[in-house]
């Protein structure tokens, strides 16, 4: 697991509150209206988003930056990569 | 012998081409909206038509509308979602002491969670005081609710101005707009909240359907957990046929708003006045001209109000002592004794809502409405004593 401080990004997306599939589905769709080499920050309280969205990542040839945690919830940066 | 049905706040007649609307999806459009084939990607579609109905009645965007099985639902989602979604921040939230009771019990509801509730006083016409909201926020206060128009006393919230407030101070904003939504215009732009209940009730759809606007950045904990439905916030099934009931009786009552509101607020005059006229010893209870056109509510001394409505049901006029949930429990109405009713008072409490209603209909009403005072005066110790 990579994990990251102060990662710039270009857009979030907060699914905190939100459970399963939604970090799987909001995303993609987010990703669809962003511009190739922009990062998308999505929050989440969901702990198996940890795994899920590093392995969505892979499936979806976007890249998956890294993470970091804060006392509200995990922070996971997305970046477009086509 | 023809009914006169004035009790709107309680429920109102499902329209015709609502019906109309609804009916393929009993039949036909039976599927799954969240099946991949056809059938349910067009039942999609066509929920999400109804999302647009609905935003653009009260001036928001679709993606601010989650559908809900009444008003209560909204607002149960609104006071709990928000306040288990922020309660990291702060666990002090406010509602005015004359809220619905789907307000007022899921604070309640908190305070058993140790959320701690300030519920906000109000004067003699219902209204809250703006000063005094910004005196009882605090640091930790993550919601203040405070309803559009009172069901009950008809009277309509300052609410820009009681959200204003709260926006400077960071503090989420929610109003009941039940009673309000489907009787004025409501732009939830120009009353500056975050969240606003609406139900079909009040609207020509039918029972079982509402909905909750939230602004995009609100954070809300889901009620009904499941799937994907409602964006995830809200699980279960659609219901396709009342959510397309909703959205046919939003997009109906938009374009025929403004012109209904100058017809109530007449029908409103004519009664009032003829009331005031033909009976001694009537209060009319809210603001006098800061409430809903089409709602007149009174308390009339020395009478019960449910002995006067079962009296009117008789002449065959329908109406009510006040809220349609909260008479059944024959308790001095909250609301009253928040605006400062005394007790004796407050039993002869009884509410018109008026809707599609006519001139001769209030005529009838007034007429039968007087009679039946006298008669139950008639019978009544305390009124003969009050009058020897």
């Amino acid at each position: 697991m990579k994990f990251k401080e102060d990662q710039p990004s270009d857009e979030t997306l907060d699914l905190v509150c939100r459970m399963c599939p939604l970090h799987l589905m909001e995303p993609g769709d987010r990703l669809k209206c962003m511009k190739k080499g922009q990062v998308l920050e999505v929050l989440t309280d969901y702990d198996g988003a940890l795994e899920d969205i590093p392995e969505w990542c892979r499936k979806h040839g976007q890249e998956f930056i890294g993470l970091e945690e804060d006392d509200d919830c995990y922070k996971l940066y997305i970046k477009k990569t086509k | 012998m023809n009914l006169i049905y004035m009790d709107h706040a309680s429920a109102t007649p499902v329209r015709e081409q609502v019906i109309k609307a609804m009916v393929p999806y009993f039949d036909l459009q039976f599927g799954n909206p969240s099946a991949v084939y056809d059938m349910g990607f067009n039942i999609k579609q066509v929920i999400e038509e109804q999302r647009a109905h609905v935003a653009r009645l009260i001036g928001a965007k679709a993606n601010e509308i989650i559908f809900a099985s009444s008003g209560a639902e909204a607002n149960n989602l609104a006071i709990k979602g928000v306040a288990l979604a922020g309660q990291k921040k702060g666990k002090h939230i406010i509602i005015s002491a004359i809220e619905h009771h789907s307000v007022l019990n899921s604070a309640r509801f908190l305070e058993r969670m140790d959320f701690e509730v300030t519920f906000l006083p109000v004067d003699e016409h219902g209204l809250v005081d703006p000063e005094r909201l910004a005196k009882v926020i605090r640091p930790e206060t993550i919601l203040v609710s405070v309803m559009h128009a009172n069901n009950e006393i008809g009277t309509i919230q300052a609410i820009s101005e009681l959200s204003s407030i709260c926006r400077e101070k960071g503090v989420i904003f929610h109003t009941d707009a039940v009673a309000s939504v489907g009787n004025i215009p409501v732009d939830v732009n120009v009353l500056g909240v975050d969240l606003l209940s609406l139900s079909g009730i009040s609207l020509g759809a039918p029972k079982g359907t509402g909905a909750l606007y939230f602004k995009k950045n609100i954070r809300l904990m889901p009620l009904i957990h499941g799937g994907i439905q409602e964006m995830g916030r809200r699980g279960g099934t659609e219901n396709v046929p009342g959510i397309v009931g909703l959205g046919k009786a939003s997009e109906l009552a938009a374009n025929e708003i403004s012109a209904k509101k100058d017809q109530l607020q007449k029908l409103r005059e004519l009664l009032v006045s003829g009331i005031q006229e033909k009976i001694k010893k009537v209060t009319l209870t809210g603001h006098p001209d800061k409430r809903l056109p089409g709602h007149a509510s009174f308390c009339i001394e020395a009478i019960e109000g449910e002995a006067l409505i079962y009296m009117l049901n008789q002449d065959g006029i329908y109406s009510n002592t006040g809220s349609a949930c909260a008479s059944k429990a024959l308790k001095t109405s909250p609301v009253l004794v928040a605006i400062g009713v005394p007790p004796d008072l407050a039993q002869g409490s009884v509410v018109f809502t008026m809707n599609n209603n006519s001139v001769q209909e209030v005529r009838y009403v007034l007429e039968k409405l007087a009679s039946a005072v006298e008669k139950l005066r008639s019978l009544s110790p305390i009124w003969r004593e009050k009058t020897a």
